[in-house]
């Protein structure tokens, strides 16, 4: 049983194309939300996320193509009883208490976590009688975790959702969203912070310009292009350089030397060949945030 | 066999009360938490419950028909009683919904399991209750301090008057908070409620404006609550109250039609 609902997806985009008047804000989106995993949609502004997420919940209806969320249709009551969802700005009224807020939120969910374990969860103990105006913006947004995942969420959504939050309550979100995927949660997250996708997502989907460019899990895409990055004092020519197998791009900053490289040795090897006087020699693992600049740029 | 299908009759029934009840509980929870919004928001109260009173007590009483004419200050309570009624169906709605719509909480509350229509029902329902709360505080104001006479039934009807009377307000409220910008929607409100309530002889008795003007009168839902209230007072036929009644269910009929369009384009 556990193992079929790990490859039942829990929401699907097929073939989605969606558009606002004359603006293509989709074209042909196909992705998968699978239980137990946390999918991060990354792309820069304006590439389609929120619309994504906005179809997904059933707020817009796609131009083509199906959208199908835990077997149902997106949007239904249904649907949304097992949904938790957080969305990218949503100011809650300003004259209710927290607590007033998660014990509404609360009674719309059928089997909902008690009260002051979601008040715990989201960091919030403290707070339940402050209204919601008088919070700090990190407050803020911990209240609409805090309400994402009142009603025990089989899907949940989250749309960027530590834009200002300091690094403690980052951390402390990223804890709960690990426990919920270990409980079979399928989570979807929206992030323009790469080390945050890197930090907890098992797939990473890219969007640019309402168009899928690259799909994967976080390691493939990690290792697709760039591998590594070499950077070292010396004298030798860029051009030179960039002609060398393995060498995917060189800068000069300076007295600096920036390598963008497939495979690091061979190029460090010829690297300290070609110049014995080379320094500072530094050899970094490429990290999510290389490969995303370099689709975007790509497909930009 | 014929068990099998009693259970399965029995079960669905207690899974139709148990939604029943849950819908109840969520309609209740969230009622209670629109009021309280709203209960703590001066520039809500303030219009919606002290304005009416504070207009009572000195055009009503101080400035009013006295004791000595009864019937003069049956009728001035009910102009009042209309003027207690608009704002609540106005504010209430126009404003919250606005501001639900402009800082992406209506959003947010399509996408959360909240049933769809009790939304809507929930801000009603508060309109209501703060309609029954402001003609409570004027009828109690008439009877002790104007010396306005009523019997126990009128005073009960007046309620029932302002309760259900709110209705065509809130469609109205619910009409510009459905087109209006947040910020915009206030001073809006404030246009139709202020000339509204004039030109439906709510300030001064329209034989007072010029012919033209009084004679657009039953264009105004202000005004056809008005007559309503005046037979519940006194003072009008009470033949006439179907047609009045009539006239606001097409009014709230046509704008709650109208609102419901306008949000249906903007998603």
């Amino acid at each position: 049983m556990a193992s079929q609902s790990q490859e039942t997806p829990a929401a699907v985009l097929s073939g989605v194309s969606k558009r606002y008047g004359e603006r293509l804000a989709l074209e042909q989106v196909t992705l998968r939300i699978v239980p137990g995993q946390v999918t991060a949609l990354l792309g820069p502004n304006g590439a389609g996320k929120t619309t994504a997420i906005s179809l997904l919940l059933g707020l817009v209806a796609p131009q083509s193509g199906e959208v199908q969320v835990l077997g149902g249709a997106a949007g239904s009551l249904a649907v949304r009883r097992r949904t938790g969802v957080m969305l990218q700005s949503a100011v809650l009224p300003d004259t209710l208490r927290v607590g007033e807020l998660l014990r509404l939120v609360g009674s719309y969910y059928p089997r909902p976590r008690p009260l002051a374990e979601v008040a715990a969860l989201a960091g919030l103990s403290a707070q339940l009688a402050t209204p919601y105006a008088k919070l700090s913006g990190g407050q803020q947004r911990r209240v609409q975790f805090a309400l994402a995942i009142c009603g025990n969420p089989q899907l949940l959504f989250l749309d960027e959702p530590t834009t200002g939050l300091d690094v403690e309550a980052r951390e402390s979100l990223w804890r709960v969203v690990r426990e919920l995927t270990g409980r079979g949660c399928a989570i979807l997250l929206t992030t323009h912070y790469l080390e945050e996708a890197e930090a907890l997502a098992q797939r990473v989907a890219v969007l640019v310009r309402g168009r899928l460019v690259s799909e994967g899990t976080v390691d493939e895409i990690r290792t697709r292009g760039v591998r590594s990055r070499i950077r070292c004092v010396s004298t030798l020519g860029v051009e030179e350089i960039r002609r060398w197998p393995g060498v995917l791009g060189a800068a000069r900053e300076e007295c600096w030397l920036d390598i963008e490289t497939s495979s690091a040795e061979p190029v460090v090897r010829r690297l300290l060949a070609a110049d014995p006087n080379l320094s500072g020699l530094e050899v970094r693992r490429a990290g999510l945030a290389e490969e995303f600049a370099r689709i975007t740029r790509k497909a930009a | 066999m014929t068990i099998n299908i009693a259970h399965a009759q029995g079960s669905d029934a207690r899974v139709t009360a148990a939604v029943a009840a849950a819908t109840a509980r969520i309609f209740l929870l969230e009622a209670h938490s629109e009021f309280l919004r709203l209960l703590r928001a001066p520039s809500f109260c303030v219009p919606t419950i002290a304005f009416p009173l504070m207009f009572y007590v000195l055009f009503g009483i101080l400035l009013g028909p006295g004791r000595a004419h009864p019937e003069a200050g049956a009728r001035v309570l009910a102009s009042f009683l209309v003027l207690g009624t608009m704002a609540p169906g106005l504010f209430a709605l126009g404003i919250t919904l606005a501001t639900d719509r402009e800082r992406g909480l209506l959003e947010l509350k399509r996408a959360l399991p909240m049933p769809r229509g009790l939304y809507l029902a929930a801000k009603v329902a508060t309109a209501m209750l703060f309609a029954a709360v402001v003609s409570l505080l004027l009828t109690v104001l008439a009877v002790l301090v104007a010396g306005v006479t009523l019997t126990l039934l009128r005073w009960a009807l007046l309620v029932l008057m302002a309760v259900v009377g709110v209705i065509p307000f809130c469609a109205i409220g619910l009409l510009v908070g459905s087109l209006c910008k947040g910020s915009a929607t206030p001073a809006v409100l404030n246009l139709i409620y202020l000339p509204m309530s004039f030109l439906s002889g709510l300030w001064v008795p329209l034989s007072m404006l010029p012919r033209p003007l009084s004679q657009l009168a039953p264009l105004w839902p202000s005004w056809q609550l008005a007559q309503i209230a005046e037979a519940v007072v006194g003072p009008a036929p009470v033949a006439a109250v179907p047609a009045h009644a009539l006239a606001l269910t097409a009014i709230a009929a046509a704008c709650f039609g109208a609102a419901r369009r306008a949000l249906g384009r903007a998603r």
